[in-house]
Order: structure tokens, then C-alpha cells, then sequence
């Protein structure tokens, strides 16, 4: 097992290096000279000077980027031109934040996902299986930015059932930490329990054509046995993995989830260093996620050989 | 016509017949029809200027005279939501076109060749593949310049990758076909055998991805308008709307239900044209 995590990182090296190539080249993408970009108003030669110096850009391209992975690997992504700080400390400042918001949408989405994909495939072509296929439809096609603005003005504003907006660590007010992320993490979890709920269906309709269920009815087994025993637990594999493959999901919905209800995570982090120009802000947020993703992409192919015996016995 | 392309015409009927019967694909038809007529009738209609200010109708709720209310400049809802229109189907499709564009010629290179070629390409898609769709287009945006038209290159540029990758796969299906080989045989060059031979086989499959990627591109340009990052103002989107609105949700909730109504709706449309035309091409469903 071993060996096998160590041939997929080995593989997804040269992505990563990509993916960093790609990061740093988005400067380029700046029109016009970028210092003037990041300097904004000021057009003083010596702070546009001062800035070339900083961000070492009288350097040739490749220095340049070379110079900035050394920083990289090393955690260092440069400083956040708007506070000062590192982008490292901004990013593990707001990634906890994100990742609770991540966590608690996922538990929603896989509580409504799975149960629905369940019953809609157990009851194929009827009303309930009907009625999941609508609302999955629904669930993928809502924009979550509006579906927030919405249950503000429903559970908030007309009910007053929940707060609106803020943020309080679970660590430090688990009760008001729930409060205010529930409805953020219902919104965020919408678009992933259709996306659940369709894979589970379609995984569930697969197994429960197999020869063995169709055993396991001829023993005698009840509906619920077949169901929840035989057929759900051979079902469940894909859809593990593509829980941890709706990762980049997650992180790119939460950018918007966190923007609605003004959580101070990793999603704002992005938007605020967009308006303030802070790109070094940029290049480390989106360099993180692809990491982020890399890494659950290897997760979800550890955990699928570690679940089925027979990709465990191929390697 | 030659033997080997015998079998298109055949196919393509069944497609069709099948995509025709299919209900849901039909009312998804219609409502995308019904807002594509609205974008393109809007300098037509008998509507007020989208940009027409009025200080003695602000923020009036839904009436005779406005009928979808008006916002927080005195704007008839009505008609900014008709000119909306406009900015998000055409950015849901341009942003599309691009990613074809440049998505399926790289994608036909990395299948057709194969070796080197493809082992670059695809470490490439990789590459942008990790970087998950919407922080790419929002990086891509904020580097570029918040503007309609940089946010449909982001669009379209992000999207690109996933018409990479499927191009790759349906063309490594097809080049070992017979009949590509035989075009191979009486010496047709590269560039006629992937145009007249590999290209039009692989279209149906790129045509589903595309308006199934037409739903999320024009979820992605709302989002993106949302965050300031798209249509500028006074010049009315379905984002931009939104975003506006979130600042008057107790004084004027209407300025909220509309635009996202809309965007909800034409979504839920592409996504039921394009999962009726995926069922219409799914060989296991005849």
C-alpha cells in the first residue's frame, strides 16, 4: 500500500509543478506594467521602485519563478501587500474556518444525498423516486448565492429564527458557532446532496441488478436486509470517492456562501485580496486549493483500494 | 457518400426521435426558448429603459405600473431583468464557445498523436483541472479586469480543460476505427483524416458537455457579476441585480426574488436539455 501512495504522489509531482507554473504565470495576465497595478494610486517612482525591488521583478522570468517555488516550498508565499502579513499565516488563519464550513455542508449533503438516492432507486420509477430526481435537478440548478439570499430573508429577516451573518469559533462558543454556520452549510451543502443523491441512485440501480441480490432475495432475505446489508454497502464505495472528489466543489462554493453570510474564511480571503489587488494573496489561495484537491484526489483513490478487496488485491 | 459513412444518418435519426420523445428535455426546450426570445426582442418590446432612473418610484413594490417592482434608483425590475437576460444567455454561451474553441482542437492533438504530445497535454488538464472552476475564473478575472467580457474569457478558459479531456477520450475511441484507418491507408494527411473523419464522430458527446456547460457558465457569470467581478454598472446581469439587492433585503425583497428566479429557471433549462440530449446518445437507454 506503501508503494502504491508513493507511485500517486510521484505522479501528481509534475501536476503540481504545473499547477505552480500556472499559479505565478496568472501576473502575466495583469495588463500594463504590474507594479503599476498593485501600487494602485500611487504613483511615486520610489514606491514603484521599492516594489520592483520587493517582488524582485528586475529579475529575468524564469529566476523570478524559480525564486518564488524556493519561497513555496518552504511555506513562504510572499506578504499580503494590503496588511503586511504573511500569506501563509492569512491562509492557516482562515483555512480552519472554511474547513468547519466544509465539514458541516458535507454532513448535510450526505444526510439528504444518500437516503434520497436510497429510496429513489429502491422505488424506481415512482413517485418518490420521481419527486428525488426533481428536487436533485433543482438542487444542482439553484444558484447557492441566491438560495442564501433567500433563506436570510425567510429564517432570518421574516422568522428570526437564526443569525443573519457573523462568525464564532466552535472551539470557543460551539453553540453560537452552530447557529450562525447551519444555514451556511445548508446552502452550501444543497448543490452537493443533489450530487450525492444522483450518484447513489445510479450506484444503488447498478448493484441492485447484481446476480447476488437477486441470491440474497431467493434466501429469503427481507427487502431491508437486501437493501441496507448487500446492496448499499457495494454502492457506497463510489460514493466515498466522490465525496472526497467534491472537494474543489466545496472550497469553490464556499467562496460564495462566505461572501452571503460574511464568515471570515478562506472564500473571503480570496475576495477581499481580489479588491484590495493583493495577488500574492490570490496566487497563495489558489495554489493551496490545487494542492487541496491533489490531496483528496489521493485520498479518495486510497480509501477505494482500501474499501474493495479486489483493487486491493491488484496492487 | 462512402460506405463508412453509412451508418451516421441512421443514428442520428434514432437520436433525435429519442431526444424528441423525451418530456423533460422538451419543457427545458421551452423555457430556455422562452428567455432566449425575451434577450433578443428586448430592443422590441414595449419596455422602459433598463438605465431610466425615476427618484419618485424607488424601491416600489410589484403594482400595475411596475410590475416586477422597481430598485433602489427608481429602475423598472421589468425591464432590467429583460436586458439581464441578454448578458447572461450570451455569456453562458460565449464563454462556451470559448472553451470549445480552444478545448476540442487541443484535446483532438492530445488523442490523435498520442506519446509525447498527449503526456504534456494531459499533465496540463491536470494542472487546471486541480484548480477548482470558479477560484480559476475569479483569479483569472481579478487578474484580468473586472469586466462582462474578461469575465466570459475566464469562464471560458476555466471550462476549457473539461473539453480537453473529453475530446481526448472520445477521439483515442475513435482513431482506431476501421474507417480511420483506412483513410490512413489512402494516404490522407493528418490534418483531413481528424477533420473529416474523427471530428464529426465525436460531436454528439461535445454537443451534451457543452449544454450541460452552458448552465454552469451562466451560474459562473452571475457569481462572478455577484462578487463585482462581471457586468459593471448601470449596465444590467442577473448577478449584478443580486448583488444589489442583497442590500435591500429588508426594504425591497422583490429586487432578491426575481433575478435569481430567473437564473434558477434558465439553468434548470439547459440542465434538462442537456441531460435529455445524454440520454438520447446513451446506447444502454434503446
Amino acid at each position: 500500500m506503501l508503494i502504491y501512495i508513493a507511485k500517486r504522489l510521484l505522479v501528481a509531482l509534475p501536476t503540481l509543478l504545473i499547477v505552480s507554473m500556472l499559479v505565478f504565470g496568472l501576473q502575466m495576465l495583469l495588463p500594463g506594467d504590474p507594479v503599476l497595478a498593485m501600487a494602485g494610486e500611487d504613483r511615486d517612482p520610489e514606491t514603484l521602485a521599492r516594489i520592483r525591488e520587493q517582488l524582485n521583478l528586475n529579475d529575468p522570468l524564469p529566476v523570478q519563478y524559480l525564486r518564488w517555488l524556493g519561497g513555496v516550498l518552504q511555506g513562504d508565499f510572499g506578504t499580503s501587500l494590503r496588511t503586511g502579513q504573511p500569506v501563509s499565516e492569512l491562509i492557516l488563519q482562515k483555512l480552519p474556518v472554511t474547513i468547519q464550513l466544509a465539514v458541516m455542508a458535507m454532513i448535510f449533503a450526505a444526510l439528504i444525498g444518500i437516503p434520497a438516492g436510497i429510496i429513489a432507486a429502491v422505488r424506481k420509477g415512482g413517485v418518490l423516486d420521481w419527486t428525488a430526481n426533481i428536487v436533485a435537478l433543482s438542487g444542482l440548478s439553484i444558484p447557492n448565492f441566491w438560495l442564501g439570499i433567500m433563506l436570510i430573508l425567510l429564517v432570518s429577516v421574516n422568522l428570526g429564527w437564526l443569525p443573519a451573518s457573523g462568525y464564532e469559533s466552535i472551539f470557543v462558543d460551539p453553540v453560537r458557532s452552530l447557529e450562525t454556520m447551519i444555514m451556511p452549510a445548508f446552502v452550501l451543502g444543497t448543490g452537493l446532496a443533489a450530487t450525492l443523491m444522483r450518484h447513489t441512485r445510479s450506484a444503488m440501480l447498478g448493484v441492485l441488478s447484481a446476480d447476488y441480490i437477486r441470491t440474497a432475495r431467493a434466501k429469503g432475505l427481507t427487502g431491508r436486509q437486501v437493501v441496507l446489508k448487500h446492496s448499499f454497502r457495494n454502492a457506497l464505495l463510489p460514493v466515498i470517492t466522490l465525496s472526497a472528489l467534491l472537494f474543489g466543489e466545496l472550497l469553490a462554493g464556499a467562496v460564495l456562501t462566505e461572501q452571503i453570510f460574511t464568515i471570515p474564511g478562506f472564500g473571503k480571503l480570496i475576495v477581499d485580496a481580489v479588491f484590495n489587488r493583493d495577488y500574492a494573496v490570490v496566487q497563495g489561495v489558489v495554489l493551496c486549493t490545487a494542492v487541496g484537491f491533489l490531496l483528496m484526489n489521493l485520498i479518495a483513490d486510497v480509501v477505494s483500494v482500501l474499501l474493495n478487496p479486489r483493487m486491493r488485491a491488484a496492487l | 457518400m462512402t460506405a463508412i459513412d453509412m451508418p451516421a444518418p441512421r443514428a442520428k435519426s434514432r437520436f433525435w426521435r429519442k431526444f424528441r420523445r423525451n418530456r423533460a428535455a422538451l419543457v427545458g426546450g421551452v423555457i430556455v426558448a422562452f428567455f432566449v426570445l425575451l434577450a433578443v426582442a428586448a430592443p422590441i418590446l414595449p419596455i422602459a429603459d433598463p438605465l431610466a432612473t425615476s427618484w419618485t418610484a424607488i424601491r416600489l413594490a410589484p403594482s400595475a405600473e411596475y410590475w416586477l417592482g422597481s430598485d433602489e434608483i427608481g429602475r423598472d425590475i421589468l425591464s432590467r431583468m429583460i436586458w439581464g437576460a441578454q448578458a447572461s444567455l450570451m455569456a453562458g454561451v460565449i464563454s462556451v464557445a470559448i472553451a470549445v474553441m480552444t478545448g476540442v482542437p487541443i484535446g483532438l492533438i492530445a488523442g490523435y498523436f498520442g506519446g509525447w504530445t498527449d503526456t504534456i497535454i494531459s499533465r496540463f488538464t491536470d494542472a487546471l483541472l486541480a484548480m477548482p472552476f470558479l477560484i480559476m475564473a475569479i483569479a483569472l478575472a481579478a487578474f484580468l479586469g473586472p469586466s462582462l467580457t474578461n469575465a466570459m474569457i475566464a469562464i471560458g478558459l476555466s471550462a476549457m480543460p473539461i473539453f480537453i479531456r473529453l475530446t481526448r477520450a472520445q477521439v483515442m475511441s475513435v482513431k482506431t476505427e476501421d474507417y480511420v484507418e483506412g483513410a490512413r491507408a489512402i494516404g490522407l494527411g493528418h490534418l483531413a483524416i481528424m477533420r473529416r473523419y474523427i471530428l464529426p464522430n465525436i460531436v454528439p458527446p461535445i454537443i451534451v458537455q457543452a449544454t450541460l456547460t452552458i448552465a454552469t457558465a451562466i451560474i459562473a457569470e452571475a457569481s462572478l457579476s455577484f462578487l463585482g467581478l462581471g457586468q459593471q454598472a448601470p449596465a444590467p446581469s442577473w448577478g449584478s441585480m443580486l448583488n444589489v439587492a442583497k442590500n435591500f433585503l429588508t426594504q425591497a425583497p422583490w429586487m432578491a426574488w426575481w433575478p435569481g428566479a430567473a437564473i434558477f429557471l434558465v439553468v434548470i433549462g439547459f440542465n434538462l436539455i442537456g441531460d435529455g440530449l445524454r440520454d438520447a446518445l446513451d446506447p444502454r437507454e434503446h
